[in-house]
């Protein structure tokens, strides 16, 4: 194709500047929790723009870091992303390939079971009421073991072994390799950029997931991060939060709950954003793979 | 005559199923593969759908599901004499309906948009920002959104306050409520939506462009002929496929960011069934609610889907 030559026209500049805008827009709620998280009551009080805090004042992380509750809930959130994360990669790996099997006898009596997991459900009663008698209220279970089946991730996924080359399996057959064995040495190394896509989103999933906490789980030692984050959205000021909190934060009358709440907020994010860059790419390409019917 | 076509009715299912014992044996270790997934799903998804019995029960937690008394659709009945309900139902609609006509189409033009900046680095930039928001939780995203709507250090309060006006509290005001879901709802799911129609710009076949150049097109001439019919098979599938979720009106969202004051306007049935369910334990009444909206949310989907694989025969892909 011939490069032209093109002239910039008001059409550019305007459209350029309508996204460095619309950029602005979307960072400005992010930015502004920095700003607020690094502020003490004094000056969060004060009407503002908020683009940069009057002084940098570290109080806000200080108490954070130094209340237990929200350390503990930390690292409830990081067991119960890596525990769940685990089952979903397993679940969805050990239902997706042999659904991948066209020659799989009742294949779509299988096919069928998933899917209709995926357009009928109990609701959210049936299932807290399920929860319930289980005895799994108050247990880390509640939190990994409803969503360790995603039928989403497993036709994603079968649909990519579908299009892994039968040549390879057959020779394996033909040395004496057992399914298995066939599904650990040769499907899931092929098969890294789909697996890393599926993992990722459960990662995501299970770190952002605040409902089944917010109804299965009242053991403050129990709470992960989101929920405590929903304690201080509904409280109506330090106090009370800590008190909701189950207590145990020194009390500290230079703070706002607001400065609290972005505080905790931003550690919340902080991997998300960090790794963010890094990841964004497989995340669309998930949905690239996932759009693509087989 | 018979006999014969009686004997290849009977003898060929027999054969197949020979064939199959033969096959099931063979493969058994791929059924034990998915057994565990299979029974977590049961026992996780298939069990409550049982458990929907109680909503034409008297669930007494001490009776258990099965002994509970049945009612004669009391709960249904009650449905439609309660002004709560009602109300929840007319909200989820309304909300629904205004995401449906202002945020589905953002994308859209974000995407056409976006796919005019020339520097590939500035489009990559600009888009990596655009779906931020949209791998973070409601709860984190309320947290913010509270702040940036503040009476006290919210920015848009500072530019009514800086022209002279009265700071307003937008997230406890009815008039502002509904404004704001949309407009946060944009936030979050407007770059990760464009995702869709940008890759499907890019397979646009250049020639396309190149003709409608030679005859004199401009850039937005191409824009609108060229790009936006391209696009348009993609629109329609993802307009069929948000028409099946009309009453998901965004629980999530609504959830973190409601209050009191606006229940008027903001409650809607996923938000009244947790209040009803879990905070008064209307367990079966509750249930009824969830159901009465997913029969309704399942009959939509279902047509949804059967619209598009209708239209996509007709070669629509």
């Amino acid at each position: 194709m011939a490069v032209k030559k093109r002239k910039i026209s008001l059409f550019d500049i305007l459209n350029v500047t309508g996204f460095t805008l619309f950029s602005i827009i979307v960072l400005y709620p992010f930015w502004q929790t920095v700003v607020l998280s690094f502020s003490d009551a004094e000056s969060a009080s004060s009407l503002g723009i908020n683009l940069w805090p009057d002084k940098w004042i570290p109080d806000a992380y200080t108490f954070v870091f130094s209340y237990q509750n929200i350390m503990v809930a930390y690292l409830n959130t990081i067991i119960r992303t890596v525990v769940g994360t685990v089952l979903i990669v397993s679940f969805t790996v050990l239902a997706a390939y042999p659904l991948s099997k066209k020659d799989l006898p009742y294949r779509n009596f299988f096919t069928i079971f998933f899917l209709i997991a995926m357009f009928f459900s109990g609701g959210m009663i049936p299932e807290f009421l399920l929860i319930k008698n289980l005895g799994l209220i108050d247990s880390r279970f509640a939190l990994i073991l409803p969503s360790a089946v995603n039928v989403f991730f497993i036709i994603i996924m079968r649909n990519y072994f579908m299009t892994i080359d039968k040549g390879l399996e057959e020779s394996a057959i033909v040395d004496g390799a057992n399914y298995f064995q066939i599904l650990t040495k040769i499907i899931i190394p092929i098969s890294k950029p789909v697996i890393a896509t599926v993992a990722l989103w459960a990662a995501v999933y299970h770190w952002n997931e605040w409902f089944h906490a917010l109804i299965y789980i009242q053991d403050d030692s129990l709470d992960v991060l989101q929920t405590v984050v929903r304690d201080m959205l509904v409280a109506m000021d330090l106090t009370q939060a800590n008190s909701q909190m189950g207590g145990g934060g020194s009390s500290n009358s230079d703070l706002l709950l607001s400065n609290v709440r972005a505080a905790t907020v931003i550690i919340s994010i902080g991997p998300i954003v960090l790794i963010y860059p890094f990841v964004q790419k497989y995340f669309v390409k998930g949905i690239m793979i996932g759009s693509l019917k087989g | 005559m018979q006999t014969v076509i009686e004997r290849a009715v009977e003898s060929k299912p027999k054969r197949k199923e020979n064939i199959n014992w033969v096959r099931m044996k063979k493969m058994k270790m791929l059924y034990f593969m998915m057994a565990i997934p299979m029974v977590m799903l049961f026992i996780f998804h298939y069990i409550p759908m049982y458990g929907i019995l109680i909503a034409f029960k008297n669930f007494s937690p001490g009776l258990g599901i099965w002994d509970s008394p049945w009612n004669n659709f009391e709960h249904f009945k009650r449905l439609f004499s309660d002004f709560l309900f009602i109300r929840a139902l007319q909200n989820t609609i309304v909300i629904s309906l205004l995401k449906l006509i202002i945020v589905f189409p953002a994308p859209i033009i974000f995407a056409i948009l976006l796919n005019e900046i020339k520097s590939e680095k500035f489009k990559k930039v600009s888009q990596s920002i655009s779906y931020l928001p949209h791998f973070m939780s409601w709860v984190i995203l309320s947290a913010m959104v509270i702040e940036v709507f503040s009476p006290q250090r919210g920015i848009i309060n500072y530019v009514i306050t800086f022209f002279g006006g009265e700071a307003i509290n937008f997230m406890s005001d009815k008039g502002s409520f509904i404004p704001i879901l949309i407009l946060t709802d944009m936030w979050k799911e407007l770059g990760w939506g464009a995702i869709i129609y940008l890759a499907t710009i890019t397979s646009i076949d250049p020639q396309l462009y190149e003709a409608a150049e030679i005859d004199g097109a401009g850039r937005f001439r191409k824009m609108i002929h060229v790009t936006l019919p391209s696009i348009m098979p993609m629109v329609i599938i993802m307009f069929i496929l948000r028409l099946g979720a009309v009453l998901n009106a965004g629980f999530d969202q609504i959830l973190n960011l409601y209050n009191p004051l606006v229940y008027e306007v903001a409650d809607i049935i996923d938000t009244y069934v947790y209040r009803s369910g879990l905070e008064q334990f209307q367990f079966d009444y509750a249930t009824a609610v969830g159901l009465f909206k997913n029969v309704i949310g399942i009959a939509l989907i279902l047509t949804a889907n059967a619209i598009i694989r209708r239209k996509s025969e007709h070669g629509i892909w």
